[in-house]
């Protein structure tokens, strides 16, 4: 066999790999076009095109190539797409090639091949890691100008500036086991589960399943293995509970068996509009299988990050699965076996392969047997001292090491080149034990991997268990095995009873010969060339020494002083090796130097995944009123209070806003209004000890309240803070009707739900919410009765139906309950019909109101008015902080009895003389405003901080008192009336100087409210 | 994301419950009888176990029932959960 890819694939072989040939993909990588296969990704197709440099390094902008054939990719982060559709920070070998791919490496600028920022490689002494957290600290303005520049150089990619185009969807989704990867371990879990009769769901992060198999060589009953994945794929998708999701990654698994899992839906080009672009499911599973496989690490020796140096492994899959050689001539430096497979599939498929440097004194096993037959040189004891080479790999600086690493120190005298245009590279195999470590299971160090394990001792509380080589198997055969087992013993704990034994199909064993965890090359010289660990964020060798020495002797600090293990790669190549350069650096073994834990997600995951389709309109349900119809057809315009839109004001012809509240407000104080009050919250109450708990809620009392009669009730917080008022009408003997701020209507409800069920279970109290069976509606000001007369079937004088009553009668033809109660201090009737009556009992009341002008008003005028009658409300007064008797409702507490609260109000802190209360604040100027929430202060020309008297929770401008007016709390403010405070507001860049005055502006003596 | 038993309505997920604080400090039946220090502890003191912990949630968004759960604040498990009182019948 030999390189026959042609012109345009160069690095392509014939007859090898898992790609359609049929199928030419054209795209752009850094401007330039290129061509690729069906089946390639963006990595594979780079490589087949000979492309070396992908991106430059985070810190020091190195050249930097791909390294990986997987998610662990340090280097080759992409920009991919552009406009709308932009994504930073992928990474190359994960990215699905596809027609017309656009993509950008976006570690560089101006351009990957000029790179301002290399300087920083001639300055990168003074650039050690941990720079970012000691420079740019001082001046601040400095920081910030730089701030800018720094990020641009640094490449952390670009978010798109367009809104989102694309669709992204959520999926729930219920099994009896759930397996993580389908790899040789994963597949056979799932063929056990299955055959057990589990449902089962197995996701895979590729487009293909067979994990590890799609990228070597191995046989499994005397066949290609291969023909063993597609049997069982065959047998598991037509299993009934069965579900294959491919392109499907794990990203996090949760309490309880709950996973979730991402779904790219196609190929990776932008989809038609009617798919989502994502798809996000959450899983929950009675048992998990986690069979993610295994990660490869490399080893640090001198420039290990010249393009051109590669995982071994990762040089494997892309041979094998891509049909793409690496190089021409390869070196591979390995401490371990599996290299030499690697460098066998090369040397099959034409690569000639220049020696094998193994730093084992004494290689031995069947790799080894077959590497010797096929004729490669092996340097036995060897270790590379430094990568050759000015833009890629040129040659290896080989000596002989002993089982630490180290080269003697003459080794100037006894290195020797070994050329070569790619350097394969092998430290063993780190299990991919992130789900496993997000479910809590512990890790144990393991001697003959080097490396941590899932401790199957410490299980996670949720259902979890591992196999194959995420579980730290490192033959085919055991990785068969094991996922079968754990595959029913899962099925089993699931609660299935029936699971039949199935023979493992038929994996040669191999003879191995045992690692040597060597993880660096050291020689006398070695300090003057960077040895990475970390490439993502380039930290060497030197760097975590440099850490140590500066006292960062635990994991964590070392990780956060050097930036090991940040960024999108999160650790997965450099986190073994860093934690055993820092266990020599302190002399202690690596078990006892510890790790870090993983944390969700296992990649990054989009934010659009996240939301899903609950964006825009759909983020939150929009709630109605049934008269909502009506307001829009004439001219509301809406404001949101919770989930509900409510009627702000109507605009007529080309009023502006504050025209349009003060035409409304002068309409019911002089005239009459219909304002639209659906939303309160409504709470119906029935049993014989509705008035005892009424009593135990309300700071007032309702034990007199009569049939037929309304009264207002405050609640407090057990802290002794007002909680919420609204009224409470006694519709019967053993019935009320409570109402509730609309904001608070679900946090009353809930907390009523509590009193009745926890604390008092033995009183009888049926609680129903009736908030939407309702229409209610407000007709106020001096002229409503002579509106309520022409459409209600009853009398309504006010000797029948005085101040504070309610009546059940018929209105325009519909059952309606009338409650004479007032909010905006005129006299008004609180209208409730069945919400499917309300538009029209709305239109019939417009309509009879006709002669007297009748006026639509919003909850802007509602407020002025409220304003104006010293009114407080739930959230700018009673703001939490505020008792009673700051907001001047001490004469309303009653004498006797408990009630929720009233143990903390004769707390010291709350019966202080010194507390805010709330009073009513008028210009000293007539023309000024008074800015909301502005704070009061005696002397408005002193230094910052102020001292603060108080603040303005509300303030409006109103019609009926020609000024502005506000209510505030002020300290000790009944005791301040007539007094000059000003109204500071830094915001608006205003001071008013202001009046204190009686929160009551308007008819204090409530002389209009009873007509 | 948990996974709570109700006794009313069996297995369902966290998002469907709201969380209401320990089980274990009914309120004092006659408040007015407690020292400013008693009731200060009362209400605002809560101890927070490593372990096991009794906890009230409401099924808010299923039957609306308060029920108990004891909860193992270290491994997240639900070890058991439990209906207040006998259901009402109307």
């Amino acid at each position: 066999m030999s390189g026959s890819g042609g012109a345009s694939n160069p690095m392509r072989v014939a007859d090898l790999g898992r790609i359609d040939r049929t199928r030419t993909l054209s795209f752009t990588f850094n401007g330039t076009r290129y061509s690729g296969f069906e089946g390639d990704t963006l990595a594979s197709a780079l490589l087949a095109n000979g492309v070396r440099l992908v991106g430059r390094s985070f810190r020091y902008h190195r050249r930097r190539g791909i390294v990986t054939a997987g998610a662990e990719e340090p280097n080759a982060l992409v920009q991919l797409g552009t406009g709308a559709r932009t994504e930073p920070n992928l990474r190359a070998p994960q990215i699905p090639l596809y027609d017309g791919l656009v993509a950008s490496s976006q570690n560089c600028w101006p351009s990957v091949d000029f790179d301002i920022g290399a300087i920083n490689e001639t300055l990168s002494r003074l650039l050690p890691a941990g720079f970012h957290h000691k420079t740019f600290m001082w001046p601040t303005s400095g920081w910030l100008t730089c701030e800018r520049f720094i990020r641009r150089a640094a490449g952390l990619g670009h978010a798109p500036a367009e809104p989102d185009p694309d669709r992204y969807a959520h999926r729930h989704a219920h099994c009896d086991v759930l397996v993580c990867g389908a790899g040789p371990a994963g597949l056979a879990a799932a063929l056990a589960a299955s055959r057990a009769g589990a449902r089962v769901i197995l996701a895979d992060e590729g487009s293909e399943v067979g994990g590890s198999l799609l990228g070597e060589r191995a046989q499994v009953n005397r066949n290609d293995a291969i023909r063993w994945v597609q049997e069982v794929v065959t047998e598991l998708k037509s299993a009934p509970g069965v579900r294959v999701l491919m392109r499907s990654q794990v990203a996090a698994i949760w309490d309880h068996g709950m996973a979730t899992v991402v779904e790219q839906i196609g190929s990776g080009a932008p989809v038609p509009t009617h798919l989502p672009r994502q798809r996000l499911w959450k899983i929950r599973a009675r048992e998990i299988v986690i069979a993610t496989g295994a990660i490869e690490r490399s080893i640090a020796f001198g420039d290990n990050d010249l393009p051109g140096v590669m995982l071994a492994a990762s040089a494997r899959t892309y041979l094998n699965r891509h049909g793409v050689q690496p190089g021409r001539r390869a070196v591979v430096f390995t401490n371990n076996d599996s290299a030499y497979h690697a460098a066998l599939d090369l040397h099959r498929s034409g690569v000639e392969v220049a020696a094998i440097i193994d730093v084992r004194p004494e290689p031995s096993g069947s790799a080894f047997d077959a590497a010797i037959a096929a004729g490669i040189k092996v340097h036995a004891g060897h270790g590379v001292l430094r990568a050759l080479g000015g833009t890629t790999v040129r040659a290896a600086l080989v000596a002989p090491v002993d089982v630490s690493g180290r080269a003697a120190s003459d080794a100037r005298g006894t290195a020797f080149p070994v050329e070569g245009d790619v350097l394969l590279v092998s430290g063993g195999w780190n299990p991919a034990v992130h789900l496993w470590s997000q479910a809590r299971g512990k890790l144990k160090f393991d001697e003959a991997l080097a490396t941590f394990v899932p401790d199957p001792a410490n299980r996670p509380p949720a259902h979890v268990r591992c196999a194959g080589s995420a579980a730290g198997a490192m033959q085919l055969v055991d990785c068969v095995v094991q996922g079968l087992a754990a595959g029913r013993a899962a099925a089993s704990d699931a609660g299935l009873r029936h699971s039949p034994t199935i023979s493992a199909p038929m994996v040669e064993r191999e003879t191995t010969c045992p690692l040597l965890p060597v993880w660096q090359v050291d020689y006398p010289e070695a300090c003057r060339y960077k040895r990475f660990l970390d490439l993502q964020n380039d930290v060497t060798v030197a760097d975590v020494e440099l850490a140590v020495r500066k006292g960062y002797r635990s994991v964590e600090h070392m990780m956060c002083h050097t930036a090991l293990g940040a960024g999108t790669n999160q650790g997965r190549l450099p986190n073994i090796s860093g934690l055993a350069i820092l266990a020599g650096a302190i002399d202690t073994p690596i078990p006892q130097v510890g790790t870090t834990t993983f944390q969700p997600p296992y990649t990054p995951v989009t934010l659009g995944a996240i939301a899903g389709p609950e964006t825009g309109l759909a983020l939150d349900p929009t709630r109605r009123t049934a008269m909502d119809g009506w307001h829009a057809a004439n001219g509301a315009v809406f404001v949101n209070t919770g989930l509900w839109r409510r009627a702000q004001f109507y605009r007529q012809g080309r009023e502006r806003d504050l025209e349009a509240v003060n035409r409304e407000v002068r309409a019911v104080r002089n005239g009459v209004g219909l304002v639209d009050i659906s939303t309160l919250g409504r709470i119906d109450l029935q049993g014989r000890d509705c008035a005892g708990f009424l009593q135990r809620i309300y700071i007032n009392d309702f034990a007199t309240l009569a049939i037929g009669r309304c009264r207002h009730g405050v609640m407090l917080r057990e802290d002794g803070m007002v909680f919420d008022d609204g009224t409470v009408t006694r519709l019967g003997e053993r019935h009320y009707l409570m109402t509730t701020t609309t904001e608070n209507a679900s946090a009353v409800m809930s907390r009523l739900e509590y009193l009745l069920q926890v604390e008092w279970p033995d009183l009888d109290v049926y609680l129903t919410s009736v908030t939407e069976h309702w229409a209610a509606m407000a007709l106020a000001g001096p002229c409503s009765r002579a509106v309520l007369e022409k459409v209600a079937d009853i009398d309504v004088s006010d000797a029948a139906l005085p101040y504070m009553a309610y009546r059940e009668c018929r209105l325009a033809g519909v059952p309606a309950r009338v409650f004479r109660i007032s909010f905006s201090g005129e006299r008004a009737y609180e209208i409730n019909v069945p919400a499917g009556h309300g538009r029209a009992t709305w239109e019939a009341m417009m309509a009879a109101g006709q002669p007297e002008r009748l006026t639509a008003y919003g909850t802007d005028a509602m407020d002025v008015m409220r304003i104006e009658k010293g009114h407080f409300v739930v959230g700018p007064e009673a703001n939490g902080r505020a008792t009673p008797g700051d907001l001047g409702l001490h004469r309303m507490i009653r004498k006797e009895g408990d009630f929720i609260g009233r143990r903390s109000l004769s707390k010291p802190g709350l019966a202080a003389e010194d507390r805010p209360q709330m009073v009513g604040l008028v210009p000293v100027h007539a023309r000024e405003p008074i800015p909301r929430g502005s704070m009061l202060v005696v002397e408005p020309r002193q230094v910052t901080p102020y001292p603060m008297e108080g603040f303005v929770a509300s303030a409006c401008f109103s019609p009926t008192i020609g000024c502005a007016i506000a209510l505030a709390l002020v300290e000790r403010g009944r005791l301040r009336k007539g007094q000059r405070l000003w109204a500071m507001s830094p915001l608006m860049r205003m001071s008013v100087e202001v009046e204190v005055v009686d929160p009551v502006f308007f008819d204090p003596a409530g002389a209009r409210l009873r007509g | 994301m948990l996974l709570i038993q109700c006794p009313f309505c069996g297995p369902r997920d966290q998002v469907e419950f709201s969380y209401g604080g320990d089980a274990g400090v009914p309120r004092p039946a006659d408040p007015a009888a407690l020292s400013d220090d008693k009731w200060n502890a009362w209400l605002n003191e809560r101890d927070n176990p490593a372990g096991e912990h009794d906890e009230l949630w409401q099924h808010s968004m299923g039957c609306r029932r308060w029920i108990g759960v004891r909860r193992n604040t270290l491994s997240h498990e639900v070890v058991s959960s439990w209906a207040l009182q006998p259901a009402k019948t109307a």
